[in-house]
């Protein structure tokens, strides 16, 4: 009994021993903490939810919405962030017909070439990918005070919580807290930079985007800062993940039948067990 | 087969019986998962794990060689082709979302197979080359999973590559050239990519290679149990099928249930958004972490801080000491079946073994997850570096000392016993179980080693 016990404390000093030499080492660095002014903002990183209807495990897409998203893309976006990974054909997925999926491309101009071979450009086509707005990214740079719009095809599954993420990004363009004002008083935006709260560094290079009445919907709903936020947050959405509401739908069918296929092999598991189990006295 | 009763083979039609003789692979399979395997009958489900790996390992190379139709393994087009796969390729989607979360459930069976093994000392006499050849798929798996993230070459996968291949260069003298070897140059490039891809085919069909070996091994000494008292009569087993394709059957389904919700409903929860962009060798992320399932390992890693040094002159530079700290925390588990010697196997009838494992072991790994994950700064590195000294003393310390002075509980003296009970047994009312005192004969190496050293 004594040697047991022996054996189990003589592990316990051990690593009380490693223990200590832990803290010897390493409570220096940590009593002197030196984190940067936006470390708060990036160690939280908290965003208001949109209320999409393709949340959740039943969620389903909004048609109107996607359209009034690719709406606010198309003269909001498009201007700086290319959308690559999507392709005309795609819209269809939105409520459009063929057809207007048609016309829709055609409105749009893409590289081409001209009967000599010389790089020009032409009318799109349903099969072609959503141009870029740059020929490259130094074309991009050059145009952006040396940053780089993201291509926003993928942006939503590209960023944590994405949907809630973009919509509250394009509404985060607030004053800083004055409490982190007080706390840091050489706090300043640098030029060319926009405060926004949701963004991990908190300045971010895209100007504020969205005022209100800025477009008009083609359903009148009320361009509020609000409503195109959440809408291109939604549309956005949809160009990360096209098969979104087909996989949760699909997800139901596949977990229903499993739970009945696992119900019948329970059933006959106990079945087949019946005779082996001990038997209640 | 190890046990005499053991079922035998008969085919029944003309057919069967001219393969018989040519080739007798439907008699292997009856004897290896069929009626001619007795198992211990008093299993629980920690048992079903095993056969769950086998299954995820399916999956896994089934939806692969699919994927892997559609993939392109070139820098300039591995992102967009696996985009192509999620949007054009007929339910890409589900394929690619079945594999990435394959992966996750593949390792998370996996872990509560090894912690079946640590817990129940599956790895003891007459068992430990089923161990070993465990240890060895688990990494095989490993380089797998590994150089498949990289493969989808996004952020995490160029930076993730970077970051493993990297500690090759911590090596002494060869480490430097030995990276640049392996890598194809400098940094993950091209070359890299497609020796990932290559190799991310070949492994796992090593694996499967390796899982038939461990199988072959399995059978020689037959399946361990949770009392870890071997079998001694017929009446201590069941026939493999019906009794245990029904039960691994069930729970399957059980299992799959669960991979289902995260296929559909939460595919990329065990991903990082930052694989989500292209890779940029000039873009570092803030922070770069491995997959959840190399976490603990990932902390044991950066839990070295410090050079090891004497009189200001660096022995061990800390890279190489947390190389080789992480490599170690895998291969002490070769040494497992001499580090503990304790004649009782089940960590059931050893009370301070147990003790030491719940409140030891499980935490400490958690606790490596949970600091893996975080930033490489304070507390975290702290909790990692006290974790990391528990983790290592207790396979080459704690182990060694408990199995030498613990007083174990007393064993049941058969399976039969423990299942019904010593008059139930005795009596022989079920399964035909005979008095404990006409026993034949122990197995090879069981000579009452495993009766409690009282």
């Amino acid at each position: 009994m004594t040697i047991r016990l022996g054996g189990m404390l003589f592990g316990v000093v051990l690593v009380a021993i490693l223990m200590i030499w832990s803290f010897g080492v390493d409570t220096l660095n940590y009593s002197t903490p030196e984190k940067p002014d936006y470390y708060a903002y990036q160690e939280e990183n908290i965003h208001p939810a949109g209320g999409f209807s393709f949340d959740g495990v039943g969620g389903k897409w909004d048609n109107q919405q996607l359209q009034r998203g690719y709406q606010v893309y198309k003269e909001v976006c498009k201007s700086c962030h290319s959308l690559k990974y999507v392709a005309f054909r795609n819209l269809v997925q939105l409520g459009y017909t063929e057809d207007e999926a048609r016309a829709e491309a055609a409105s749009w101009d893409v590289p081409g070439l001209d009967e000599y071979g010389e790089a020009t450009t032409r009318p799109a086509e349903i099969t072609d990918y959503f141009p870029s707005p740059y020929p490259n990214e130094v074309a991009a740079r050059a145009a952006n005070n040396n940053a780089y719009p993201p291509d926003l095809s993928l942006i939503t599954k590209a960023r944590p919580d994405g949907s809630n993420y973009v919509y509250s990004l394009l509404q985060g363009y607030n004053e800083p807290d004055p409490e982190d004002v007080k706390k840091s008083p050489d706090f300043e935006t640098p030029s060319g930079l926009y405060f926004n709260e949701y963004f991990y560094n908190i300045n971010i290079a895209m100007p504020p985007q969205l005022y209100p009445d800025l477009i008009t919907y083609a359903d009148g709903t009320e361009a509020t800062q609000e409503q195109m936020a959440q809408d291109v947050a939604a549309f956005l959405t949809w160009t990360a993940e096209p098969s979104l509401v087909q996989r949760k739908q699909t997800g139901w069918f596949v977990i229903g039948f499993l739970l009945f296929a696992t119900g019948l092999a329970f059933l006959s598991y106990k079945q087949i067990w019946a005779g082996k189990k001990k038997k209640k006295a | 087969m190890s046990f005499a009763w053991a079922k035998q083979y008969e085919p029944k039609t003309d057919f069967t019986k001219w393969v018989d003789e040519k080739l007798p692979l439907p008699r292997m399979v009856y004897n290896a998962v069929g009626a001619g395997y007795p198992v211990p009958r008093n299993l629980n489900y920690m048992w079903n794990f095993g056969v769950l790996a086998g299954v995820f390992l399916m999956i896994q190379i089934i939806t692969g060689v699919v994927l892997a139709m559609h993939y392109r393994g070139d820098v300039s087009v591995a992102f967009g082709s696996v985009e192509h796969i999620m949007r054009n390729v007929n339910y890409g989607w589900m394929l690619r979302y079945a594999h990435a979360n394959g992966a996750s459930f593949f390792f998370i069976v996996i872990y509560m197979h090894i912690f079946r093994g640590l817990y129940y000392s599956s790895y003891k006499a007459p068992r430990e080359m089923i161990w070993l050849l465990g240890v060895v798929i688990f990494l095989l798996m490993m380089a797998t999973a590994f150089m498949g993230y990289v493969l989808p070459w996004g952020q995490m996968s160029f930076w993730g590559a970077k970051v493993i291949t990297g500690l090759f260069g911590a090596i002494p003298l060869v480490g430097e050239p030995l990276q640049i070897w392996l890598v194809g140059g400098y940094a993950p490039n091209a070359a890299t990519l497609n020796r990932f891809f290559s190799l991310h085919f070949l492994l796992p069909f090593v694996i499967a290679g390796v899982v038939i070996l461990h199988i072959w091994a399995l059978h020689i000494p037959g399946s361990s149990n949770p009392t870890g008292v071997e079998v001694k009569k017929e009446s201590d087993t069941v026939p493999f099928h019906p009794y245990y394709t029904a039960k691994d059957g069930w729970f399957l389904g059980l299992v799959l249930v669960l991979f289902s919700a995260f296929v559909f409903f939460a595919p990329n929860v065990l991903g990082h958004p930052d694989n989500y962009i292209e890779a940029n060798p000039l873009s570092t992320p803030a922070h770069i972490v491995p997959e959840w399932y190399f976490l603990p390992f990932y902390a044991i890693l950066r839990a070295f801080t410090g050079d090891l040094a004497l009189f200001g002159v660096t022995l061990i530079p800390a890279k190489l000491l947390g190389v080789i700290g992480m490599f170690g925390s895998i291969l002490v588990w070769f040494f497992l079946p001499w580090l503990d010697k304790s004649p009782v196997r089940s960590g059931s009838y050893r009370p301070a073994f147990k003790k030491f494992f719940w409140f030891g072991l499980v935490p400490t790994m958690i606790i490596l997850t949970i600091c893996g994950g975080a930033p490489a700064e304070q507390p975290y590195v702290l909790i990692s570096q006290l974790a990391t000294a528990y983790y290592f003393i207790h396979f080459l310390i704690v182990l060694p000392i408990i199995s030498q002075i613990e007083i174990p509980k007393p064993l049941p003296f058969s399976i039969t016993e423990a299942v019904l009970g010593k008059n139930d047994a005795a009596g022989g009312t079920d399964g035909g179980g005979e008095k404990p005192e006409t026993v034949v004969k122990p197995l090879p190496g069981d000579e009452g080693s495993l009766q409690p050293a009282e």
